[in-house]
């Protein structure tokens, strides 16, 4: 086998010691999934090939995608590309060739120069569009194919009399290929495997390098790939421990955790600037870097245990932040730690979390414990019922706290069912407001903070972080989530349940490290082995989130209007 | 190589060099009774998409009266100035049949594809604008335009496929700098001068498109149909290259204004009328200059989270915690969002009625079909969702009406526009919604 019995002795030397070494299941495999790059993707592909001042100078011409089972990164696994969508992959690809060959950068981007520069140079193209095609394409072009690029630049340049701009349609013309917009895993019999397929080098290259760097191969990966280093274990890994040891891996994880955590709501979040005036736009952008910072600070930097960042007291503030912290900062981003008795403590508490998971005037404990199990848990809120009847349903226009607010949906059968899934926890945030600013009062009314997260039962915020952390589910859905961003496409429980399990079992046996189990999860078998596509039906609906009923006697108690309150 | 044939020939064509067509600006425009262009050329029919969020509350938005001349209670008062150039469809009805109502979707899907969604993440079929756009959009750089009020590049009502949303512009000075950037070209310029680089373009999307056709064989059925759908962009691709090598028709109505300062994010109620004004102003602008014959806007979402100030309720919030004013027979905060949206109804009509094209406007040679995704809100509620149309499509269709559907499917308005539209369809829609009843009514 490939990679199994690399697994199995990797398995036995990272466990060496322990009484029950788990192995990875000897049948594990992924699908091969055909995913469009993601804005950031394009961005970062025109950046590493051409450079950050071309890719800042264009908006990444990618669809939103549609969120899928958690991650934005698995809906891109089925995400079509509209004839409008081509017209503009096509307008930035011009203007990107455009720039590419322009004065300012083809002495440093282009490795030669024409002999005439009305005349054309067929050598100087073919050596230069075979390197950046190979690049963008993220492997080699065969023979033929380079010399039709060399021909459309060579036309090109009679039709324009310009050398460059004979370059720059040919670029063009690359840029526009559904073999750069789509990364197309493409496979190859398993010589360890009858019968079975696995990724071609290529294409584990580029599976790799979208995990851990959110971006192409670079020239090294390519080459690795080249030099067939990916098809031996010891070569793997090499190659996995250089990509988790470069400084882009920061990258790459704070992509993932952005998705992870549902931070494109921030794109276009705001808060009403009469109810919340201290909070601007760049008081949003900013928490939302707060916590990305804290995120790879914790488990990057510090190595340290995943479920503690919901009880760490360690973050990082900026001037834009300070004023709502209530603290003084200073210009620029330094590391700052709440003192023991603030209640702020661990993610939960940051203002990004609360202030994305509530409306623009007003905080929402139904949104921020939806969101608690959702995000973290990897568990499923059920949708608001169909045909409930809201009619008598009218809050209590007196009711001053959410708490009193949300009574009313817990003395209605129909709603507090799911209710009940997610507002103990959520009251329990109701000392920040809907910006995220902390409160004794609301409106004057005492908050009542108490609240239970599956049978843990708590007094203050604190026990909520702590009720978190050590909650079963946490673990299991960063590997969760971890998996369907790394082999592109959501996870099944029928056909990934082994697989998370025993890499569930290497995360916390490893002690919660993320970079340890991104290490597993590259070097596993599951990651490069292929099931066969003739066997598997993709869900696009599939929803590897389990269903989060109080009542399994009656599965269908749903939440009444999960996103109002 | 031998593809490279086809570009020899290209190049002859073109020689390299630049062509100018000077053109007489004297008598290039209309003919005498301003229908046509000078050269018996029609002005072109367009079709356009609106929609809010929510819905409505019957007792204050139904008129009690059908026909012309309909009274107009306190949610649709806002639309008074208007009336003469819309339609209102009351007690029509979306069917579900075997599908969940799914709140805030089902509604707006049957509306906008004739089907009944099985879950939130599905999108069946494809949305009546892409079909239309199919027909009468191949003429234009655009086949159809998207923008919304919200700021949010998520929000759109317009798809291809499941997976093939077409998204919005959300930006209003992005939205201007698409329109009229360097690739426009001004059909009121002197001067034509084919770019020789677009002939070279449209010869390598030969290239791109076999790389296509091979890519697909190696895939999936699912994946191949998505670039299935790829190489249909490119062919489309292709149409737009072949209209960049046309001298672009002139366009009296053509005026081009300033670019626009970008707003904030935020769904303030205020904020997202300066929005959609701008956008709508864009919108027509496009329209104007015949950039596209087939435009959504999208005031509001379906989950609306538009807020009022100093009530502390967005939109979607406020439609089930109000609780119904009896005296009033209307949930007042609610009602007052449903008015908003009304209001800026109103503003993208006039807008439309106000500009002129020939010796009518853009509204007499459009048809827009507004949509909701809920009748009342407050329960979830679809039967009975309202519509509108504005314009006469050219005079082919009655204005200033009420309907009252009796209850037949809603998707009757749908497979009415897209007859007018020139589709050659016999049915439209899935099921209960599926129909061959045109609202005769309307038809002139």
């Amino acid at each position: 086998m490939k990679f199994t019995g690399f697994s199995v002795l990797f398995g036995v030397l990272l466990l060496a010691g322990c009484e029950q070494a788990p192995t990875e299941p000897l049948d594990n495999a992924s699908l091969p999934r055909t995913r469009l790059l993601t804005g950031e993707q394009y961005a970062n592909t025109i950046a590493q090939v051409f450079g950050e001042d071309i890719s800042e100078s264009i908006l990444p011409p990618m669809p939103p995608m549609a969120r899928t089972d958690g991650l934005l990164a698995s809906g891109a696994a089925f995400a079509g590309v509209t004839s409008d969508q081509i017209s503009q992959i096509q307008l930035s690809a011009a203007s990107v060739a455009e720039q590419v060959v322009d004065e300012d950068h083809r002495d440093f981007l282009i490795p030669c120069r024409p002999e005439s520069i009305s005349a054309g140079d067929s050598a100087c193209a073919r050596q230069f569009l075979g390197e950046t095609a190979r690049l963008l394409y993220r492997r080699p072009l065969d023979e033929a194919r380079l010399t039709e690029l060399v021909d459309i630049a060579s036309y090109a340049t009679e039709q324009t009399e310009d050398f460059y701009d004979g370059l720059a349609l040919a670029i063009e013309a690359i840029l526009l290929s559904p073999e750069v917009i789509f990364i197309v895993d493409q496979t190859e019999p398993d010589p360890n495997r009858p019968g079975e397929q696995r990724l071609d080098d290529y294409s584990l290259a580029a599976r790799l390098s979208f995990f851990l760097w959110n971006a192409p191969p670079d020239a090294n990966l390519l080459l690795a790939a080249e030099n067939g280093e990916l098809s031996n274990p010891e070569g793997l890994a090499r190659t996995v421990d250089r990509l988790i040891a470069s400084s882009r891996l920061e990258a790459g994880m704070r992509a993932f955790f952005d998705d992870m955590l549902g931070f494109d709501d921030f794109n276009s979040l705001a808060k009403d600037p009469m109810v919340y005036p201290m909070v601007t736009g760049a008081t949003l952008a900013d928490a939302r870097e707060q916590t990305l910072r804290t995120i790879i600070d914790h488990v990057l930097t510090e190595e340290a245990d995943y479920r503690d960042l919901f009880t760490t007291r360690k973050t990082f503030m900026s001037m834009s932040l300070a004023p709502v912290y209530g603290t003084p900062s200073r210009d620029g981003w330094v590391p700052y730690e709440f003192d023991e008795s603030s209640p702020r403590i661990g993610l939960l508490t940051h203002v990004s979390f609360l202030a994305a998971n509530s409306h623009a005037v007003r905080s929402s404990p139904t949104l921020r414990g939806k969101a608690m199990r959702e995000l973290f848990l990897c568990q499923h809120v059920p949708e608001p019922p169909p045909d409930v009847d809201f009619s008598g349903l009218a809050e209590d226009e007196n009711a001053l706290t959410a708490r009193a607010r949300l009574t009313v949906h817990n003395e209605n059968p129909s709603c507090a069912g799911c209710h009940l899934i997610t507002d103990p926890m959520g009251l329990s945030l109701e000392n920040f407001d809907g910006a995220g600013l902390f409160r004794e009062t609301e409106d004057g009314a005492e908050l009542d903070i108490t609240g239970e997260l599956d049978g843990i039962f708590y007094d203050d915020i604190s026990g909520l972080a702590s009720a978190m952390r050590d909650h079963p589910k946490l673990s299991y859905c960063l590997v969760n989530r971890l998996y369907a961003y790394g082999t592109g496409g959501p996870v099944t429980l029928k056909d990934d349940r082994d697989t998370l399990s025993w890499l569930e079992t290497q995360f916390i046996d490893g002690g919660h490290k993320l970079p340890a189990v991104l290490r597993d999860l590259a070097l596993s078998q599951a990651f490069s082995s292929i099931r066969s596509i003739e066997l598997h039906s993709v869900d696009i609906e599939g929803d590897s989130s389990m269903p989060t009923n109080l009542n399994d006697d009656n599965p269908q108690l749903t939440l009444a209007s999960a996103e109002n309150n | 190589m031998s593809k490279m044939n086809r570009r020899r020939f290209l190049k002859g064509t073109l020689n390299g060099g630049l062509v100018t067509v000077g053109l007489p600006l004297l008598n290039v425009f209309l003919n005498d009774n301003g229908t046509a262009m000078a050269d018996g050329l029609a002005i072109p029919q367009r079709f356009g998409t609106w929609s809010w969020g929510l819905g409505m509350s019957k007792d204050v938005f139904v008129p009690k009266n059908t026909g012309a001349n309909f009274d107009l209670p306190p949610e649709i008062a806002p639309l008074a100035a208007v009336q003469k150039h819309i339609n209102l469809y009351t007690n029509y009805n979306v069917f579900k049949d075997d599908a969940p109502n799914l709140c805030h979707h089902s509604g707006w899907v049957v509306l906008r594809s004739g089907i009944a969604p099985m879950t939130r993440a599905n999108r069946p079929g494809e949305t009546i604008d892409v079909s239309i756009a199919r027909k009468i959009g191949n003429a234009t750089r655009f086949r159809s335009l998207s923008a919304t009020a919200t700021g949010d590049v998520r929000d759109s009502f317009s798809y291809e496929g499941g997976n093939s949303v077409n998204a919005p512009e959300w930006s209003p000075l992005r939205f201007y700098e698409r329109l009229f950037g360097d690739d426009f070209q001004d059909p009121n310029a002197q001067t034509f001068n084919p770019d020789p680089r677009v002939m070279v373009r449209k010869s390598a999307l030969s290239a791109v498109q076999e790389d296509t056709k091979k890519l697909q064989q190696s895939l999936g059925m699912e994946d191949r149909a998505r670039l299935d759908q790829y190489f249909s962009g490119l062919r489309d691709l292709e149409r737009r290259f072949d209209l960049q090598l046309t001298k672009p028709d002139p366009r009296e109505a053509c005026i081009i204004s300033g670019a626009p300062n970008d707003l904030p994010s935020g769904l303030d109620a205020g904020l997202v009328q300066k929005r959609h004004r701008m956008m709508t102003d864009l919108m027509l602008m496009a329209l104007a200059c015949d950039q596209t014959r087939v435009f959504n806007m999208f005031y509001a979402s379906a989950f609306s989270a538009t807020t009022k100030p100093g009530y502390d309720k967005p939109h979607h919030t406020a439609t089930h915690e109000e609780a119904v004013d009896p005296a009033l027979k209307c949930q007042p905060n609610t009602s007052w969002y449903t008015r908003q949206a009304m209001e800026e109804w109103a503003y993208y009509v006039q807008a439309l009625a106000d500009f002129k094209e020939g010796d009518g406007s853009l509204l007499d040679n459009s048809l827009i079909y507004a949509t909701t995704d809920q009748s009342f809100a407050k329960i979830h509620g679809i039967d009975g969702i309202p519509m509108f149309t504005a314009g006469t499509a050219g005079g082919r269709i009655k204005t200033g009406l009420h309907l009252d559907g009796g209850d037949t499917p809603a998707c009757r308005l749908g497979f009415t526009a897209q007859r007018l539209m020139g589709l050659d369809i016999n049915s439209w829609g899935e099921k209960s919604n599926n129909t061959s009843d045109e609202i005769s009514e309307i038809l002139v």
